[in-house]
């Protein structure tokens, strides 16, 4: 197409998009409905921003539309040429991450906020890789993760505040109950599939926060647990006190607030790595391959005489497991639980997570949780407007990507040579 | 027995709400196979919609007789049907074809999108609206319990069953219908014979959201305050509806609404208010365990 005769399909193609915007835009955006002085609602018309929204989409899809065609966006599965040259800078970037993460702390000019930040995404990686377990190898797709996050984030704060246990005790045990959930979810939906499986685990994740609300005299209701104790070095608590027995007496330092965001930094990347660790190791097993095999294929598997239950059920188990800990270490962290935390939003990022980095590809859900995350942490002072760029990313990079950001995988095992396949050679599962 | 009478007209009429938003998700699942998980938003754009003519119509004096009430309804009905013709333009389409989560995720960002969208431009604040329609006829008194069909529960019920014989009609007897159901049982072999599935397609979108818009419109005129959350909640619902009806089903959807509406009514009233939704999805899951395709759902024949 030349891009003289381009110039007016292009205009009219525009026009369209404007005109439906300016319907879609115009109620919503230039009449402001407001609760009046009287209790009863009056309008506010802002005409200037909603002409601009419409102007903006007019010149949007123009621009598009000259630069792709009438086609507009289209997905792209195949790994381009672009991918490839990625592909290769990939197995620099894992262990270049990895480096990068674990001298952070060090690295001057990074203080408090940063490692806030980092502990955000490190948490969140941890979750992903969680839930990769889960949909990404065993191809069964949970929207409800959340529920073990809670489970194990108020087996942490309740465990540590009626019995006194410490943290160390309490991570495995916070584990084992979100584990134990996992298993008691997976039972009644090992004959799901597909989409049955996903709204039955979303119910799952809406029952729990509703018996987290309800449940006043266990839980606190809605204004959650607060004081929650916060974690010790293996014994020694950080204090600004200093002196004998404490964290910075021990080792003679200066006492200072940052030991401890630097200890709970390396706490969640040790978290995360195990996480990721366990993953690797497993995928080399019979379990491992058995969830994979599970998800490429079902009926196969069963004629193969692998037990589908306990596949199924260990792989809700160990998921389960890992978001169990990552939900003790953000009660530690935060030294608050409560209801809100857990709602069905979180589920969706962890997912969203999951899906974006590239089902079953480690390095991309770390990718992702960096992405979206701290992606969206940078645009924290937009406030209100955060949430809306942060679905807005989640949309495009799907369109865009709809393999995910990683668009390869590398096969567990493989005749002679282990080479990188395309994402979309694996398969998503029914489960 | 005056109370349970008055409890099942309040299902009843929660019920079809839930159920005109099912049919939405029901009717998208049926020909794309995704779910919509942007639909209950798409109900809660409905309801503001409504408000924002009210609003629109009491300030240029007009307050609220059965022409305005209409008028709103059709506009509303209008503009979330071009809502529901973008979304699917703008998410799906691009990803149609594609693997399966690729469109949830997709959906799942869009509803965040939409919410957050209501939310910068209306406000975070809940929107009470006046009461417009009041009053309602008493079916029974015992014991000094009144039982009260409110005018809005009569409207709610009427609308919606006018709704719904419209649509099966335009489902079962005009070619934009044999259309539907012929890209739901194989699209591929309905382009072949020369379908425009594309079309087809975009406007089950708009009929999915125009019913969500009527269904919004009745919320916000029952129970009179709307923000821009109320969307998750009965999207979930009406999805356990879908579900429970065995998606893909019309008529299933319609019962399995009702269903939700009736067990979740029954259970604040008999039980516990705070406990409502842990019923309705527990419910739910006792259903798919022992009927993994729903009540009405066709058992899907798996081939290797």
């Amino acid at each position: 197409m030349k891009p003289a005769s381009a110039l007016p399909a292009a205009l009219k193609d525009a026009l369209i998009a404007a005109a439906v915007s300016a319907a879609i835009f115009i109620p919503l955006v230039a009449l402001r409905t407001d609760v009046g002085p009287t209790g009863a609602l009056t309008l506010r018309t802002r005409w200037p921003e909603a002409a601009l929204l419409v102007g903006l989409v007019f010149l949007g899809r123009l621009a598009l539309v000259l630069w792709t065609g009438r086609r507009g966006l289209r997905a792209s599965t195949a790994p381009g040429p672009w991918t490839q040259r990625l592909q290769q800078a990939g197995r620099l970037a894992a262990p270049a991450f990895l480096a990068l993460a674990l001298v952070l702390p060090a690295i001057p000019g990074v203080d408090r906020y940063w490692l806030d930040l980092g502990i955000l995404v490190l948490t969140y990686v941890m979750l992903g890789w969680g839930l990769n377990i889960v949909v990404g190898l065993a191809g069964l797709l949970d929207l409800g993760y959340v529920a073990f996050y809670a489970v194990g984030a108020y087996s942490y704060a309740l465990l540590a505040q009626e019995f006194g246990l410490s943290f160390w005790v309490c991570l495995p045990l916070a584990g084992l109950f979100a584990a134990f959930w996992g298993v008691l979810l997976g039972f009644p939906v090992l004959r799901l599939r597909g989409d049955y499986l996903a709204i039955v685990t979303l119910a799952f994740g809406e029952i729990i926060r509703v018996v987290l609300i309800n449940w006043v005299s266990l839980t606190g209701g809605p204004n959650g647990i607060s004081g929650i104790p916060r974690p010790s070095f293996f014994g020694l608590p950080f204090s600004m006190a200093g002196g004998e027995g404490t964290f910075a007496g021990f080792f003679g330092l200066e006492p200072s607030p940052s030991h401890r965001v630097i200890f709970l930094y390396y706490l969640i990347l040790g978290l995360a790595l195990l996480t990721n660790w366990v993953t690797i190791r497993l995928r080399r097993q019979p379990l491992g391959r058995a969830w994979e095999a599970l998800r490429e294929d079902e009926i196969a598997c069963r004629a193969l005489g692998i037990n589908v239950t306990t596949t199924k059920l260990s792989a809700f188990a160990l998921g389960a497991m890992f978001g169990g800990f990552a939900g003790a270490f953000f009660a530690t962290r935060q030294a608050f639980v409560s209801p809100e935390s857990f709602t069905f939003i979180e589920s969706a990022i962890i997912l969203a997570i999951v899906v974006l980095g590239g089902l079953g590809s480690q390095i991309g859900v770390a990718v992702a949780a960096l992405v979206l995350i701290g992606g969206t942490e940078v645009f924290r002072d937009l406030q209100e407007w955060r949430m809306l760029v942060f679905g807005g990313a989640m949309v495009l990079i799907m369109v865009l990507r709809p393999r995910g950001l990683v668009g390869t995988r590398t096969p567990s095992i493989a005749l002679g040579k282990k080479r990188a396949i395309g994402g979309d050679l694996v398969g998503e599962g029914r489960g | 027995m005056a109370y349970a009478l008055q409890q099942l007209i309040n299902g009843i009429s929660l019920g079809m709400i839930y159920g005109l938003i099912a049919v939405g998700y029901t009717m998208v699942y049926g020909i794309i196979g995704m779910i919509n998980f942007a639909h209950g938003d798409v109900f809660m754009i409905g309801a503001f919609l409504s408000l924002i003519g009210l609003v629109l119509l009491s300030m240029g004096g007009v307050m609220g007789g059965p022409a305005a009430l209409i008028l709103v309804l059709l506009v509303s009905v209008a503009l979330t049907g071009l809502y529901g013709w973008a979304i699917e333009r703008i998410a799906y389409r691009p990803l149609r074809g594609s693997f399966r989560l690729a469109p949830l995720i997709s959906a799942i960002g869009l509803s965040i999108v939409l919410q957050n969208f209501v939310q910068v431009s209306q406000g975070a604040r809940v929107k009470p609206m006046e009461t417009l329609v009041r009053g309602g006829i008493e079916v029974m008194r015992e014991d000094g319990f009144v039982v009260q069909l409110a005018y809005t529960q009569m409207l709610i019920i009427g609308v919606t069953l006018a709704v719904l014989a419209v649509f099966t009609v335009l489902v079962t007897r005009t070619p934009l219908g044999r259309a539907m159901r012929a890209c739901e049982q194989d699209r591929k072999m309905a382009s072949l014979l020369g379908i425009d599935t594309d079309k087809t397609i975009s406007l089950t979108f708009v009929i999915g959201a125009a019913l969500a818009a009527v269904a919004g419109t009745m919320y916000l005129l029952r129970y009179g305050v709307i923000d821009f959350y109320i969307g998750f909640l009965a999207g979930v619902k009406a999805f356990t509806a879908a579900v429970l009806g065995g998606i893909g089903s019309l008529p299933g959807a319609v019962l399995g609404g009702l269903l939700i509406g009736l067990i979740e009514t029954f259970w604040s009233a008999y039980f516990s208010v705070q406990y409502k939704d842990v019923a309705a999805f527990s419910i739910l899951v006792l259903t798919l365990i022992f009927l993994p395709t729903g009540l009405l759902g066709r058992q899907e024949v798996e081939k290797v």
